[in-house]
């Protein structure tokens, strides 16, 4: 099967249990991550995980909904794009 | 790939959609409706209505699910289809009210908030569709609220239809008393183009050309504030570095729409027309198309210098944005309408740009004299003078100008109008004290002009 990755951002005051739950949340829908980078600048997280949504259990739709409320528990922002809207702009 | 991208990348891309207002302005789907035409007129609307709703169906629905997977705000969804007057032409009636209402209905079913050819497009001379048209351009924007009209009154190759001219100003006229209190509103959904193109995706002067294939999807990118942020974190450095930093953030820019376009395209089953590569701004504060003029070192837009400085962000912004796309199109350039951009309005309140200054900059930039208010005691001879003067413009120097001006009844220079929304805020310029009547009334057409001993 073809890959479909995506883009998983998340930033905001660091806390304990970012990343856990991130790849929970992630292990519960199948998905797998294939690369993180992770800062942490003055107490600010930083983190840009690169996953592979092709064999996802649920749809992408459901999948932003569930990190973003996961966000909002945390008190940081936690976005997921397809991969090709930074590709285009930073590839050629 | 994925080890490729750098955090860096990832978050300037994520800081110009949070904080420098990139979006994809509008995904515009080309529809023909020749096939609609019948010589009974109800049938014909009906056959209208229904082909925009299958055709467009899924467009708002197919928009909203690119801008959620990729996470890039998608602005306007919208609709262009042929000129009416062409469609209508075939009808028994001397009145396109119900083509308009039918457009209209046919916008709200499938959820777009505009939806653009009730035009005619007459650079030579009227059919006698054109004719009914153009009369019924007034009270149609008046009874709906998302069809936009175009009328081409002037080309490279034809001249300028001085009749059509005439008539246009009196037209707009009637179209701001009809909509006084909206302070004029169906004049900012009326487009008058010299050199229109079949393939602009920006309203109101949209229409689906009869080049245009079957169903097309054209996407217009946007990212007034990107290229303003850009140039923040080049200050003082010389023109070279200004002109390569807006070309790469273009390029940018583009790279984006080029994407927004192809899956839109793939996804509506549509084939992709073209990427429309303009800097439009909007009335929110940092989408503006004046700031970025500034920020070259301008203290106010309108000064000398403006014409340079957009000279050069014109150039800059469609060579950057080429490269970036398989086919780019439509207006593509720098769009400077007053009352969307906060820039524009301060300047025009402070005393800084005038109407002669944006005709001058109309010289080198997108489109034209776009979206000005001017009073409303200001004669048809007036407005039909203002458009003469693009139109040459565009004829001479073989571009697209246009002219959407809105005469506000009852107001007075230096009062404001309020449109709402992306139409947003327009004070009222001053006008020539001097009459164009004796020239307006002369009619017939000017020629076309030479296209050798350029000097």
């Amino acid at each position: 099967m073809q890959k479909t990755n995506a883009v998983i951002t998340v930033n905001g005051q660091d806390k304990v249990g970012i990343i856990s739950t991130v790849s929970g949340i992630l292990s519960k829908n199948n998905v797998n991550i294939a690369n993180i980078t992770q800062t942490i600048m003055q107490s600010f997280f930083t983190m840009v995980m690169m996953v592979d949504i092709s064999e996802m259990s649920t749809d992408f739709e459901a999948l932003t909904k569930e990190l973003e409320i996961a966000g909002e528990d945390l008190g940081v922002q936690i976005r997921i794009q397809h991969e090709a809207i930074f590709n285009s702009m930073h590839r050629l | 790939m994925l080890s490729t991208l750098s955090t860096g990348e990832v978050f300037e891309t994520l800081k110009m959609i949070d904080e420098e207002h990139l979006d994809v302005r509008t995904i515009t789907m080309g529809i023909n409706l020749l096939d609609c035409a019948s010589a009974n007129p109800e049938r014909a609307c009906n056959k209208i209505y229904d082909k925009i709703c299958r055709r467009a169906d899924k467009l708002v629905q197919v928009g909203e699910d690119i801008e959620k997977e990729y996470g890039i705000p998608i602005i306007n969804k919208r609709i262009s289809v042929t000129p009416i007057s062409l469609v209508a032409a075939a009808s028994d009636t001397d009145n396109y009210l119900p083509f308009a209402a039918a457009l209209d209905r046919a916008a709200s079913e499938v959820g777009v908030n505009f939806i653009g050819g009730f035009s005619a497009l007459v650079h030579k001379g009227y059919t006698d569709s054109d004719r009914i048209l153009i009369k019924s351009i007034p009270e149609a924007l008046a009874s709906t609220e998302k069809v936009c009209a175009s009328v081409n009154v002037a080309s490279t190759t034809a001249g300028i239809n001085m009749d059509a001219i005439e008539q246009l100003g009196r037209t707009i006229k009637s179209a701001a008393e009809l909509t006084a209190s909206t302070g004029g509103l169906a004049c900012a959904k009326l487009v008058v183009f010299a050199n229109a193109v079949e393939d602009n995706p920006f309203m109101a002067g949209a229409f689906h050309g009869t080049g245009e294939p079957e169903t097309v999807i054209n996407v217009g990118v946007s990212g007034p504030g990107v290229v303003k942020a850009a140039l923040t974190g080049v200050k003082g450095a010389d023109f070279g570095v200004v002109a390569e930093t807006i070309k790469k953030t273009a390029f940018k820019v583009t790279r984006m729409g080029q994407l927004v376009a192809q899956e839109a395209s793939r996804r509506l089953d549509a084939p992709f027309g073209i990427v429309d590569i303009s800097l439009a701004p909007t009335p929110e504060v940092g989408d503006s198309v004046a700031y970025i003029l500034e920020e070259m070192g301008l203290e106010k837009c309108g000064t000398h210098g403006t014409t340079a400085a957009l000279a050069l962000l014109n150039d800059a912004v469609k060579k950057g944005g080429t490269m970036a796309s398989g086919y780019v199109g439509g207006l593509s350039g720098a769009f400077i309408p007053v009352s969307e951009d906060a820039g524009m309005i301060s300047a025009v309140q402070e005393g800084a740009l005038s109407l002669d200054k944006l005709e001058a900059m109309t010289c080198v930039c997108s489109v034209g004299l776009d979206m000005i208010c001017v009073p409303g005691d200001t004669p048809a001879s007036t407005l039909s003078g203002i458009i003469a003067d693009e139109a040459a413009i565009g004829v001479v120097n073989n571009k697209t100008t246009a002219v959407r001006i809105i005469p506000a009844p009852g107001r007075k220079v230096g009062d404001v109008v309020e449109f709402g929304g992306l139409l947003g805020t327009g004070p009222v310029m001053p006008v020539n004290k001097y009459s164009s009547e004796g020239f307006i009334a002369r009619k017939g057409r000017i020629p076309a002009p030479m296209h050798s001993l350029k000097n």
